[in-house]
């Protein structure tokens, strides 16, 4: 199975079952879907009239060559791999902590309904937080790296259950051999230097919220009393990017149909100053203003394509301006083995949520959700019968992956969206899907001209 | 080659032998939690 496209003056055939990518002339870019299960003749009867015999099997050598080398038209072998995913031991890598069901801000697309998801108001404590992590310990079997993630809500609303916690971990990871990653996501609106301080010496990565531009940040994320969050924590978050050197931490911001001009946003964070940022489309169900419908595609699939080219410029130029776009990251000569892009996020069963009272769920943004309730931190799991549905929730069990190019990149896409859109996890969020096999093609695009470029140089 | 240029050598059916020991980055899909491909993730097993 192979995918191409064209973008910004750049051809990318891509083998879905090898990996490899490659960047082909428009004579090959052509040909190249035709050649796959037609012979020399169909190929050259089909195309003769745009180039010539010697050239077509010319370019028909090649192929036959790459096809020889397992690195076009590739075979599928991979769902065979499922039955040694089926046959692991269960076990919990990574938790979020829902250190506080409450929130400072009233986000119009929260989806945790401003801090309460679909409960009261509360915090965790720290007996909670201390049976959660005894909890991760316990269920992680041979893994050594743990991760917690403090989430809410806005957990530096419950700061000190967040040190509490940590504190608590590091005593334990070296009675039991685990290296615990924490990371804490925070709208920022509390955030201070003695806070800041401490997150940086214990925080793996930070997550901080930010919309973009002020007009349309203000407009999604007030303060409780209405007015807008960007004057208060700007500041504050231009000095914790630059107090971790601009590394390990992401400003991330959520679009929806009221800004579709989102690289506007993106390149406003970048011209502040921040350097890792990621900004996503809101999910939303149809009955919101907000929410993306299948007509805004188009719109947001160009949207990407004029940011993927600037930032390309930008990367080009270096410098201040330069910046990482999370959603364009890829690795495209290592990255994951193909059992973990099989399986994709491990909710429900390597990732589980915490709620303050110490509910498990199988990923945030389940809880509270009915039949969704998987035990909790003091007495263990006892939904087995949940769990072993989202085991299987891998890219071999969703009709629509089966003939995805894009499954090997997105592994499945988020269980949550697909249940909260279609009432399946097993059925995946269309939209969703769209725009990320176009922030796929983005990120190919813009290694791609890289790759070109130096080609070029090698050839100077 | 003329006609192509391949960017990368490193195959995917490579990664199968030794793969699956789950010690990487979970990877959140969600839009909530910035993790949103499993393609730009490192692999702690090399």
């Amino acid at each position: 199975m192979i995918h191409k496209f064209s973008m910004n003056g750049v051809n990318v055939v891509l083998d879905v079952f090898s990996g490899a990518v490659h960047v082909a002339d428009d004579t090959m870019f052509d040909i190249v879907d035709t050649y796959e299960n037609s012979s020399r003749d169909e190929v050259i009867k089909l195309f003769g009239d745009k180039y010539s015999a010697d050239e077509l099997n010319e370019t028909m050598d090649e192929l036959d060559e790459l096809r020889k080398e397992e690195m076009l038209y590739a075979p599928d072998i991979y769902e065979n791999a499922i039955d040694f995913v089926d046959a692991r031991q269960p076990v919990v890598k990574a938790l979020c902590l829902h250190i506080a069901h409450d929130c400072n801000l009233k986000c119009k697309y929260c989806f945790a309904e401003e801090g309460e998801y679909h409960g009261h108001r509360s915090l965790m404590s720290s007996k909670v937080g201390r049976a959660a992590i005894d909890f991760i310990i316990k269920n992680s079997g041979k893994r050594h790296n743990l991760e917690v993630d403090f989430f809410g809500g806005e957990p530096l609303m419950n700061f000190d259950v967040v040190k509490e916690i940590v504190e608590y971990a590091r005593q334990q990871e070296k009675l039991y051999d685990k290296n615990f990653r924490f990371t804490i996501t925070t709208n920022g609106v509390l955030l201070n230097d003695e806070i800041l301080d401490y997150i940086n010496k214990n925080m793996h990565n930070v997550v901080i919220s930010l919309d973009g531009r002020k007009e349309i940040n203000d407009m999604m994320r007030p303060r409780a009393g209405g007015q807008g969050s960007y004057d208060l924590i700007v500041p504050k978050f231009i000095k914790l990017a630059e107090s971790r050197n601009q590394t390990d931490y992401y400003i991330r911001g959520t679009f929806t149909r009221h800004n579709l001009d989102f690289s506007k946003d993106v390149l406003h964070m970048a011209d502040l100053g921040f350097k890792q940022i990621s900004v996503e489309p809101v999910v939303g169900t149809p009955d919101t203003d907000y929410a993306i419908r299948e007509e805004d595609v188009p719109a947001i699939c160009e949207e990407y394509e004029r940011l993927a080219a600037e930032l390309y410029e930008r990367h080009k130029k270096g410098g201040e301006g330069d910046f990482n776009f999370f959603h364009f990251n890829i690795d495209l000569t290592g990255g994951p083995c193909v059992i973990k892009r099989l399986v994709g996020c491990g909710s429900g069963t390597e990732y589980l949520s915490v709620t303050p009272e110490g509910e498990l769920y199988p990923c945030h943004q389940f809880v509270g959700l009915e039949g969704f309730s998987m035990g909790n931190v003091f007495d263990g799991m006892n939904n087995f019968e949940l769990r072993e549905k989202f085991s299987k929730c891998n890219v071999y069990a969703k009709e629509e992956c089966k003939n995805c190019w894009a499954r090997f990149y997105c592994s499945g896409g988020c269980a949550a969206n697909a249940y909260q859109l279609s009432g399946d996890i097993l059925k995946p969020y269309e939209i969703g899907c769209e725009l990320q096999r176009k922030r796929i093609e983005c990120a190919i695009m813009i290694k791609a001209k890289e790759f070109q470029e130096e080609q070029l140089n090698n050839e100077d | 080659m003329k006609h192509v240029k391949t960017m990368n050598t490193s195959m995917l059916k490579n990664t199968m032998a030794k793969g699956g020991c789950g010690e990487c980055q979970t990877s959140c899909q969600s839009a909530c939690k910035t993790s949103c491909t499993v393609a730009n993730q490192a692999c702690e097993n090399r």
